[in-house]
């Protein structure tokens, strides 16, 4: 509420009319959008019930299309996501490198795949690459085509988070750990990493929305997930409207309980208090300033392999 | 390589690319704008509405939203946009990108109005201006500022997410024409360098301008 304390006074007795007014004036809205939407459905007959109906007395409707395509669409995320992270780690420490050349590769690697839209990837590895290759069975291929394409984008992701991670921290940490004799890489691994890890936790619970969101890319190269199912679902049963509406559905439970399963981390994080550096609930945006909410990217805390940048 | 270029328009699909991206970010801002006017409002309906608009948006894939748009919006319920099928395409693209950027450019601009601490306001109003006066001449410019650096990160997520408009574009944008290419002509790392160097092109120079701007009008705290 400090947005509402910072932006407006305590309403008086003519602003509490107002409040009343504008109160009206948005049900009244709100009720309109609602009711043409409503109006708009019923007249092109979408919402008979034999439309919705299948939904509950048809198990078919869940066991051959939604659940499957529900399947697949959590099995890409996942392997996506762990593969991500392995990605993120190594490329994260090797921005991170005292070498320079491992620290230009990495960081070419790094904002190729960020900058690159995840969707050209994903249309050059399958139709480029698995969809044409001998040694790959022809029903992984899609999914190997959205697992590499999810996991180079968001392993990129996860890079930036582990560095600007362990950039937030104060630079005593390392600065302790050099002092009682540990090797850059080794401190960087056993004191700057963990701490960074733990504090990122809400950010990657975060990205998760991001990677299951992206999944739904794949019905572009023919990945048989939940998009897909709605799209066959709708043609089986005549009801590509409430097939799709339901989809939607799932998408935004899903990934509204991914959302507040971040926050809850990050609440947790913070009462615990167990690293050094804030707590990081988003990944870092591609425009460094002032209101990005990832990386704390203070100048003074940029003491890595040895190194201090001014 | 050059047969490709003579063979393919992809001139032509870059420049799709570039007015979905114009159109839709000036869809996207206002949509975004009057969202986060609505959820820093001081009237509680008000701010459940925006809240609810950036929710559902922002948890449900553009996939979904263009498909739905053509398949469900404009051949089931009959809300055609133009009569020739590309033009309607290309219309309800720029309108599902609008809507889902929009929720971003909201929230982009509500982490800018929160970045002023509440001290600001106090000041403003011990100094006895009035609400007016203050929210423009205090509270305003340092909302701006404030969201300058998550404002570009948003239109630079835009111009990759014009690619998702392949769903119903086809090969007329640019993911689309490396889908057709491929599928003819085989995988060809060039060709997906070329692609690739088009978006850098796009994004890297608004990055740089946006990283600038924003450092060189961040309020010193």
């Amino acid at each position: 509420m400090s947005v509402q304390t910072a932006l407006f006074d305590a309403p008086g007795p003519r602003a509490r009319r107002r409040h009343a007014i504008l109160t009206v004036i948005g049900v009244v809205i709100a009720v309109g959008v609602l009711w043409v939407v409503i109006r708009k459905m019923g007249s092109a007959n979408q919402l008979e019930g034999y439309m919705w109906s299948p939904f509950v007395t048809d198990p078919e409707v869940w066991t051959q299309y939604l659940l499957p395509g529900l399947w697949a669409t959590l099995k890409a995320a996942a392997l996506s996501v762990v593969l991500a992270g392995i990605f993120g780690i190594v490329f994260g420490m090797g921005r991170l490198s005292h070498l320079r050349a491992v620290r230009w590769v990495s960081g070419g690697v790094v904002e190729f795949f960020r900058s690159v839209p995840v969707l050209l990837m994903m249309i050059f590895f399958f139709f480029g690459w698995f969809s044409r290759a001998d040694w790959m069975p022809n029903d992984l291929a899609p999914l190997a085509g959205v697992v590499l394409a999810l996991t180079l984008y968001n392993g990129s992701v996860i890079a930036e988070l582990v560095r600007s991670g362990v950039y937030s921290l104060p630079s005593g940490q390392a600065e302790a750990g050099l002092s009682i004799g540990l090797s850059p890489g080794q401190t960087l691994r056993s004191i700057q990493l963990p701490q960074a890890l733990t504090a990122m936790l809400p950010a990657l619970v975060g990205q998760l929305v991001v990677v299951l969101k992206d999944t739904a890319l794949g019905t572009i190269i023919l990945y048989p997930e939940l998009l897909t199912s709605a799209r066959t679902l709708g043609s089986a049963y005549a009801n590509t409207v409430p097939a799709y509406i339901v989809v939607a559905v799932i998408f935004i439970v899903i990934n509204y309980a991914l959302t507040r399963l971040a926050r809850f981390v990050e609440q947790w994080l913070t009462s615990r208090g167990h690293t050094a550096g804030p707590v990081t609930t988003t990944a870092p945006m591609l425009v460094e300033g002032p209101a990005e909410p990832g990386g704390v990217l203070g100048e003074e805390s940029r003491l890595v392999g040895g190194r201090v940048q001014a | 390589m050059g047969e490709i270029l003579s063979e393919y328009d992809v001139l032509g699909a870059f420049w799709v690319t570039i007015q979905l991206s114009v159109l839709s970010a000036i869809g996207s801002l206002l949509i975004g704008t009057v969202m986060a006017v609505l959820r820093v409002s001081p009237v509680a309906v008000l701010r459940l509405i925006g809240t609810s608009y950036v929710n559902i948006v922002r948890n449900t894939p553009l996939t979904l939203l263009m498909a739905f748009s053509v398949l469900g919006l404009s051949f089931i319920l009959g809300l055609q946009l133009s009569d020739q099928a590309t033009t309607n395409s290309y219309w309800w693209a720029v309108i599902m990108l609008s809507i889902y950027h929009g929720a971003f450019v909201c929230e982009a601009l509500r982490s800018g109005v929160n970045t002023i601490p509440p001290g600001q306001a106090e000041a403003a109003r011990a100094m006895g201006l009035t609400f007016g006066q203050s929210l423009s001449q205090v509270l305003l410019p340092q909302a701006f500022r404030g969201a300058i650096a998550p404002l570009g990160s948003t239109l630079i997520a835009l111009i990759k997410n014009t690619t998702v408009a392949a769903v119903i574009l086809g090969t007329a944008e640019a993911a689309g024409q490396l889908a057709e290419i491929t599928e003819n002509e085989g995988a060809s790392l060039p060709t997906f360098f070329l692609f690739a160097l088009g978006f850098v092109i796009l994004t890297l120079p608004l990055g740089i301008l946006f990283t600038n701007l924003s450092q060189r009008l961040s309020v010193k705290r």
